[in-house]
């Protein structure tokens, strides 16, 4: 096991350096200089200039810019936001909690649906259940976030009233009706992102299930008499769900475009909007560093899925 | 497997199939048995998945809206009225108009066109760059393989929307300058989404190759002295046909939905093109007081994108390869 996760963690060192050589060469190969507004300044005379493109490294080759880049970047030093007027990885670091709690709540209720509708559909294959089921999967992976985001607000904000639309990072209140207000500014985007996740992975779960619940071994289980959850649950959901946990984890890129999409709907400070708020006001360093942070959690959590993988199925430790 | 279960219901049972065959031989007057191209059978497949035959009728519809509707509903797309602002639905507008009084269902036909057609466009871009990356890797063993794979798995790993959206910041402005900007942005669009969905064609491409580059088939293809490139292109890639099908229609619902992503961010196409989710970026301000807006444009790209993906399963009931038969 400790020589699985070894591997698996080296592994990880490639893909971080390959993902941060795309970002930087999507930057090398842009037009301009996009950190070098200063440098490009009309009001600064062209010594200035000059003296400036040396001192940032503007001209040097792209390689060597690349190594002082990703230098920088393990270093911590992550740049200086032109919007916020502040360190760009302080500010991410004041965003990120409030997107990876919205992400896990979500990422949690889409669980608590796909399960147990993929299971119960699967062990009851063409039958009304599973056949609407499946109907209404396809249709909830089909809608678009942002669509079923503003549907929500339509209905629960606007019709109903009965849940609030823009969530606050600064509510008043303490102690209990703090926790209650969260709670409540938190169900539309957390049911939005959860619901969107919850069909897509109950098609995972029904297909995986199917695969499984007709082996012999299975048979097997049932001729020796046990109960029909027994099987279920013991023999069949326990191997089923160890692809499961691989295509949950390539999913990952799709649940942080997810978590932009509703952060922007419902105004949630994280750091979704953080980049389209620094898309729209030209602030270079928070761009990048927002797409490297988002790559990054992409392959943490792809790293997550291997480890758990090689601890539910035994056989791919020795490997 | 011994037993497993079909993933679709519609899936032939193998008793459909026998009795079928039985008809076909035992049918009296027939002297031999009717021929059965590969693609009737796959028709008579698709047939039997009634969600994806209404499917095809409702999407076909659209498109057929979005391509002549112009021709026949008059109304011009930047028609300002001021004095028909925020209506609901009416004779003279049939979706209602938006906060300048322009005419919705103009809009959203015209808006239709650039929506169906960014789908398209990133569809082909992604099953053509998927196919040639699946070729090279499947056909070169060792180290181009290995390399290849490990490409995949990296753009597999890219967030995808930060990453496009990184794309156009970056972009933008210098392909506007360059071939102006409706054009600039729709090649900005095509080819960002394009280049993060072809990691599924190329994937199942590499798969087919692995799975018949050894067959008898092949081998007699290369004993008669055929070149690598013919035994890929008339022998190998062929077989591939039909996932790759199912998942470039996958893919055209996933560019609609990437496009109107990024449109409703407001970083898509400018306000003078309304594609669908422009129009509901716009909408989404005044949904107190004109909630079909906002409807309208959302309901049409959920249909389009439902639509299509109701013909994907379809499809691959009609195509999947592990199809029971």
């Amino acid at each position: 096991m400790s020589r699985y996760l070894l591997r698996r963690l080296l592994i990880t060192i490639p893909s971080v350096l390959g993902i941060s050589v795309v970002l930087f060469t999507v930057l090398a190969l842009a037009p301009g200089d996009p950190f070098g507004e200063l440098a490009t300044n009309p009001a600064i005379p062209p010594e200035v200039q000059a003296t400036l493109r040396l001192k940032f490294g503007l001209d040097d080759p792209v390689p060597v810019r690349y190594l002082h880049w990703l230098s920088a970047m393990l270093h911590g030093d992550w740049g200086f936001s032109f919007a916020s007027r502040i360190d760009v990885d302080r500010l991410i670091l004041q965003r990120l909690p409030v997107t990876l709690g919205v992400i896990g709540a979500s990422q949690l209720f889409a669980l608590l649906v796909a399960l147990p509708v993929g299971i119960y559909a699967a062990t009851r294959p063409y039958s009304l259940f599973d056949q609407v089921a499946s109907t209404f999967a396809l249709i909830g992976f089909s809608l678009p976030t942002f669509f079923t985001g503003i549907v929500f607000i339509l209905v629960f904000s606007i019709y109903l009233n009965w849940l609030p639309f823009v969530f606050r990072s600064d509510l008043a209140s303490t102690g209990f009706a703090w926790w209650w207000e969260e709670f409540r500014q938190s169900i539309m985007p957390v049911a939005v992102l959860g619901l969107f996740q919850g069909a897509t992975w109950t098609r995972f779960v029904r297909s995986a299930v199917l695969d499984v619940v007709r082996l012999d071994y299975v048979t097997t289980a049932r001729a020796k008499g046990l109960t029909e959850s027994g099987v279920v649950l013991k023999h069949v959901v326990r191997n089923a769900l160890i692809p499961v946990v691989t295509l949950i984890a390539l999913q990952m890129p799709i649940v942080f475009g997810g978590a932009i999409i509703t952060e922007q709907i419902f105004r949630i400070p994280g750091i979704g909007s953080l980049l389209i708020s620094a898309i729209l006001a030209n602030d270079t360093p928070v761009i990048m560093a927002v797409t490297f942070v988002f790559a990054c959690l992409v392959i943490l959590f792809n790293l997550i899925a291997d480890l758990l993988y090689g601890w539910l199925d035994p056989r791919i430790s020795y490997r | 497997m011994a037993g497993s279960t079909p993933a679709s219901p519609t899936v032939d049972a193998p008793g459909v199939t026998a009795q079928g065959d039985a008809v076909g031989i035992a049918a009296p007057g027939t002297t031999r048995a009717r021929h059965v191209t590969p693609w009737t059978e796959a028709w008579r497949r698709f047939r039997r998945h009634r969600l994806a035959v209404v499917s095809v009728v409702i999407l076909l519809t659209m498109i057929l809206a979005v391509m002549f509707g112009p021709l026949l509903w008059r109304a011009q797309i930047n028609d300002i009225d001021f004095t028909a602002q925020l209506q609901g639905p009416s004779l003279a507008h049939p979706l209602g108009t938006d906060d300048l009084g322009q005419d919705l269902l103009a809009r959203m036909l015209y808006g239709g066109r650039i929506s169906l057609a960014v789908g398209l466009a990133a569809m082909s871009v992604s099953v053509v760059v998927g196919t040639i990356v699946g070729s090279l890797a499947g056909i070169s063993r060792g180290l181009v393989d290995n390399a290849l794979v490990w490409l995949i798995d990296l753009f597999l790993s890219l967030p995808q929307l930060p990453v496009l959206l990184l794309l156009i910041y970056l972009f933008r402005d210098s392909l506007k300058h360059l071939v102006g900007q409706e054009l600039g942005i729709f090649i900005l669009i095509v080819a960002g989404i394009g280049s993060f969905r072809w990691m599924t064609v190329a994937r199942l491409v590499r798969a087919q190759f692995f799975a018949l580059r050894e067959k008898e088939f092949v081998e007699a293809a290369r004993a008669l002295g055929a070149s690598t490139f013919r035994v890929v292109v008339r022998h190998i890639l062929p077989n591939a046909l039909g996932p790759v099908i199912v998942a470039g229609t996958i893919d055209v619902a996933a560019a609609i939905i990437a496009e109107s992503t990024l449109s409703f961010l407001g970083l898509g196409f400018p306000a003078d093109i309304p594609t669908w989710g422009r129009l509901l970026y716009d909408a989404k301000d005044n949904l107190d007081v004109a909630p079909h807006w906002a409807l309208f444009a959302g309901g049409a790209i959920t249909l389009a994108v439902l639509t299509i993906n109701f013909i994907g399963d379809g499809l691959r009931d009609a195509l999947d390869p592990r199809r029971i038969l």
